[in-house]
């Protein structure tokens, strides 16, 4: 291992101007002549729209346009779409309701944009926007998912408010093991509805050249090339080679910036009216309605088990909350990255999964850290937890006896795992959590008054997302493939031109350790842009903890085509045969001999082309490739609460945290245990602290940081952090994937440690002070009662 | 945020003419209530009064058997004062656990208790150790000037210049945050000076901080934890939201009373 290749703790490239201010977000940038867009937002979650009245709006200073659904429906602006399409268990395609940018008609949650104006000033847009005045016939709204499908049709084209009715797996032969299991495990949970809250907002600026008639975005996106395609293909906002979209420093995005929202088209669109650049960032309490959110499932679960706590069968029946639209990916969520999961990391014969998918009147749910995979986590582990419980055993030896020990397994859920050592984690994590000493710990908890409890969450995730082939056959309306290009110049540093995208991922260092190892060149002499399409020519974007598995196994395909025009190259210099060319260390030699010519040598040679022989050689030295996975990756792990309650106020404080992970291949453990933490406080924050509640009237109730608890310092402990390995036998680098890990594992850990603690399996997330405080109270009502 | 007047007096004489002036002006201290209202666009004051270059509001002083603490005198100066951590620790306390760094070191006592938020921990010591409100006008006692939720005695132009707080001889303050805003979901403070003995409890009810005359009569007997064991409060009359009902409300104030008992 070098000191900046593959494995070394390099210090990340890019923090120096993330640091010292040097970032360039979208906010940051100004365009000439530049105006401001402000949307009018409905207060009501369910209304007609009866009149827009944009008179007194217009007439106000510094106002350039008020521009309302009517306008864009005019203008032929198509609709916002959702792009993975899902059959229910009949045959019928799902549901997909129109989504307008403006809504013209009615509008289906708080937040939903009912006018825009274009000001030369926010303050003068915001001063205008409250003198549009609305007429709403306000309807009822509904905001429970249990709720959705007995409540009156937001939609028309969507009877009970059901999307899709979808399954998977075998429902006889589950049925038929739950009949004959000795024991079985019944659970009702709620996985709650999260905002995502990423620290950059959503900022969109829109530009028109009508010399060339090219729209130019610069967007808070994770997949600018996605945006684009839709924008043009779907929208039909320009064609493809005229607009141009361009991500730059994007601030955490979390699954949320994967989206193509209603607010980038409309300023594309105005600007394009207006003349003028038109630009949006979205405030706080906007992001809080206006992102799309995640998780938001009911769900009904049941494991059997046989002899000596074998797992037999699980079936689950979920009703997940899609809120008012379906947002770009939302339908994939909580069926093809949720059921095809819930295997675990368990050799279980049978499994059977429904999944009804409902609109209410709440901001669309989508893809949010971990996208589907935290849900059956939750569902998997708590079921295994409490089934360990109920049948007496240890939790620790209940997995152990499940789990999956030879590779590939097939599970009856899609997946075909192809590399995994579960009792491997599992063993090293109860070594750094010391479990062993958990009882003498326990006892002294009692004594100062405290409830002490541990909690395991043995996960599994299907990320490198993902063949193309695959995802094509289950509805997906793209390819998850990658691209990438390596750019030689003639002095020999590298330009790496990537599809992935990074917002915090830290690709700028972790592309660069690959083409440094690789090339053997300095790390500086390497550098990597990404998140423009006029730079890059297509890419898909980083979600699913794609970028290394797949986005650098692009890269490693380009530097394969690299090397063998290389070699090209030397041949002609040393007037050698191209089959006797070794490339190593830096240096290509004669094979057998002590002719060698260095990698900046070729470099040059490549460009000026003097010893080519004419036709045979192209000069340059510049490869593209795309890589498409043969398979998903299957990052695992076992990750070890512990809890010590206060009973008296039901405060839970976390007091031990370790999380052992493979990943396959580290490429950089720094970054690596960074994602660690950050996925483990977002977890942390969806156990303990974060709820999206809406109200019966559908307004958001926890709708600021003054309500919304996001995860502090304060609410985590030091993390015990350490891997295993086994290499991904799927990509040439043996990379599974990190970046989701921490936000799967956490939620049914801390939940089985507070269970563990309090004695009773009663409990919802957020598992508040108040909550858990109640649980008690609860159990121990129940415990007098017997 | 709208368009307003902006005053910046130098003395409370001018303030307080200014503030008769102007029924719609607002006195600005630190600024971290009123300042975000107005960037919401949910408050709209015509005019602010900024009080920050007001000579001589600001400053602790130890004056007898009361500790005075001028109206503009920051949390953070009270939290890390040596005065005030060795005649009142309880109150410095209290103050160094006011939202975070930044608001301590902007937020003042006057602002604080002129603004009567329900959740904010001031009132809970104003009331919990019998404090004297020193004002443009007069002298308010703490039992006469709150007047339930944001709510109080002063008259539409009068100022708070200044709190004198008698010294106790035990005091305590207990505080269980809400946790998304770090405002007191409960705070309880507890102390006693002679036989003057009090429970005082913010961020509970639903018209501001209030006594609780149950608690402090069974602490005649003795000042401990002991003598409130088994007490409860009604949840009548409390507040309850996303954070806690009125029962666990009601619940934390009986803990955190006893856990303020036994620190005081």
């Amino acid at each position: 291992m070098s000191a900046t290749g593959i494995g070394a703790a390099v210090r990340r490239k890019e923090d120096l101007r993330f640091i010292t201010g040097k970032g360039q977000y979208t906010d940051d940038i100004s365009r000439p002549g530049e105006t401001r867009a402000v949307f009018l937002r409905s207060p009501h979650a369910h209304a007609k729209i009866k009149r827009v009245d944009t008179k007194a709006a217009a007439a106000m200073p510094g106002v350039i346009a008020v521009l309302t659904g009517a306008d864009l429906a005019q203008d032929k602006i198509g609709n916002l779409i959702c792009g993975w399409m899902i059959h229910s268990k009949d045959g019928s395609p799902m549901k997909m309701a129109p989504h307008p940018a403006i809504a013209a008609n009615k509008v289906c949650c708080v937040g939903d944009q009912v006018a825009v104006v274009i000001a030369e000033t926010l303050a003068e847009g915001k001063d205008a926007a409250e003198k549009i005045k609305v007429d709403y016939e306000v309807l009822p709204a509904v905001v429970d998912a249990a709720k959705a499908q007995s409540a009156p049709a937001i939609h028309e084209s969507a009877p009970k408010n059901t999307i899709y009715q979808w399954h998977l797996g075998d429902a006889k032969a589950v049925d038929a093991a739950i009949k004959s299991a000795k024991h079985v495990t019944r659970l009702d949970i709620v996985n709650n509805r999260l905002v995502p809250n990423a620290m950059e907002p959503r900022v969109a600026i829109a530009e028109y050249d009508s010399g060339t008639d090219n729209l130019t975005l610069w967007n808070t996106t994770q997949n600018p090339h996605v945006a684009r395609l839709v924008i043009s293909a779907f929208v039909g906002m320009a064609p493809e080679h005229k607009l141009r979209v361009i991500a730059p420093d994007v601030g955490g995005g979390f699954g949320s910036k994967i989206f193509i929202y209603p607010e980038e088209v409309v300023c594309l669109w105005a600007a394009r009216l207006v003349g003028r650049p038109v630009k949006w960032t979205s405030d706080r309490s906007e992001a809080f309605v206006a992102d799309a959110h995640g998780r938001d499932h009911i769900t009904h679960a049941e494991m059997a088990f046989g002899e000596g706590g074998k797992i037999t069968a699980i079936k689950v029946k979920t009703i997940a909350n899609l809120g008012a639209y379906m947002s770009t990916f939302s339908s994939s969520v909580p069926t093809y990255l949720y059921a095809t999961l819930l295997s675990g990391q368990y050799d279980i014969p049978a499994i059977y999964c429904e999944v009804d998918a409902v609109y209410t009147n709440t901001a669309p749910v989508d893809a949010y850290r971990g996208a589907g995979r935290p849900e059956a986590t939750f569902v998997v582990e708590r079921l295994v937890e409490v089934g360990a419980r109920e049948e007496g055993m240890d939790p620790a030896e209940l997995r152990r006896k499940n789990f999956i020990k030879t590779f590939p397994h097939q599970t009856p859920v899609i997946m075909n795992y192809d590399a995994g050592d579960y009792g491997a984690s599992l063993k090293k994590a109860l070594d750094l959590a010391d479990v062993k000493g958990f009882d003498k710990r326990k006892r002294e908890s009692e004594r100062a008054g405290k409830l002490r409890g541990l909690g395991y969450s043995s996960y599994i995730e299907a990320c490198g997302i993902a063949p193309s082939q695959a995802v094509g056959s289950l509805g997906c309306g793209v390819g998850l493939w990658e691209s990438a290009e390596v750019r030689v110049n003639p002095t020999g540093s590298v330009e790496v031109l990537t599809g992935s995208h990074s917002h915090g991922q830290g690709h700028e260092t972790t592309f660069a350790q690959l083409v440094s190892e690789r090339l053997s060149i300095p790390i500086e002499n390497v550098s990597v842009v990404h998140g423009d399409t006029d730079k890059v020519q297509f890419g898909m974007g980083t979600y699913g903890s794609r970028s290394g598995a797949v986005g650098m196994s692009a890269v490693v395909k380009a530097l394969d085509k690299v090397e063998a025009k290389a070699k090209k190259v030397a041949a002609y210099m040393m007037e050698a045969a191209e089959g006797d060319i070794v490339f190593k260390d830096g240096k290509f030699t004669v094979a057998g001999t002590d002719k060698s010519v260095a990698w900046g040598d070729v470099t040059l040679n490549a460009y000026i082309a003097h010893k080519f022989a004419g036709s045979q050689l192209e000069p340059g030295l510049k490869e593209g490739a795309f890589y498409d996975p043969t398979n998903f990756t299957f990052p695992a792990g076992c990750h070890i609460c512990e809890v010590e309650i206060d009973p008296e106020t039901g405060n839970t404080e976390i007091v031990g945290w370790t999380a052992v992970d493979d990943f396959g291949t580290v490429v950089n453990p720094m970054i690596v245990e960074g994602q660690v933490h950050g996925g483990v406080a977002q977890g942390i924050g969806q156990a303990l602290l974060e709820s999206a509640i809406y109200n019966a009237e559908g307004q958001l109730v926890s709708g600021s940081f003054m309500d919304y608890t996001m995860p502090r310092a304060e609410n985590l402990p030091s993390l015990k952090v350490d891997t295993t390995m086994t290499k991904c036998p799927s990509n040439p680098l043996g990379i599974k994937g990190c970046g989701e890990a921490g936000a799967i594992a956490a939620p049914a850990a801390v939940v089985n440690a507070i269970t563990d603690a309090i004695g009773s399996e009663d409990l919802a997330m957020p598992a508040t002070p108040p909550a858990v405080w109640a649980a008690i109270r609860k159990a121990a009502k129940m415990q007098k009662a017997a | 945020m709208y368009a307003f007047t902006y005053h910046r007096p130098t003395t409370v004489r001018q303030a307080v003419n200014l503030l008769a002036k102007n029924s719609e002006a607002k006195l600005l201290a630190g600024g971290h209530s009123l300042i975000p209202v107005m960037k919401l666009r949910l408050g709209s004051p015509g005019a602010l009064i900024d009080m920050n270059k007001i000579e001589g509001l600001s400053g602790i002083e130890l004056k007898g058997r009361s500790l005075v603490i001028g109206a503009m005198t920051r949390h953070g100066e009270v939290a890390t004062s040596q005065v005030v951590k060795e005649a009142l620790p309880a109150l410095a306390d209290l103050a160094g656990m006011i939202g975070d760094p930044a608001v301590r070191h902007r937020g003042t006592i006057g602002g604080a208790i002129a603004h009567n938020d329900p959740s904010a921990d001031y009132p809970a010591a104003v009331l919990g150790l019998g404090a004297t409100i020193i004002t443009s006008k007069r002298r308010i006692e703490a039992d006469e000037f709150f007047k339930g939720m944001f709510e109080t005695a002063l008259e539409p132009d009068e100022i708070i210049t200044k709190v004198s707080f008698p010294l106790a001889k035990k005091a305590a303050y207990q505080k269980f945050k809400q946790p998304a805003s770090g405002f007191a979901l409960v705070g309880v403070f507890v102390s006693k000076r002679g036989a003057d003995i009090r429970v005082a409890v913010t961020g509970a009810g639903a018209s501001g901080a209030f006594r609780v005359t149950a608690f402090e009569e069974a602490l005649k007997k003795r000042f401990s934890p002991k003598s409130i064991e088994g007490m409860t409060v009604p949840a009548t009359g409390l507040n309850g939201d996303i954070h806690g009902s009125a029962e666990y409300r009601a619940h934390l104030i009986a803990v955190l009373a006893r856990r303020a008992l036994a620190a005081a």
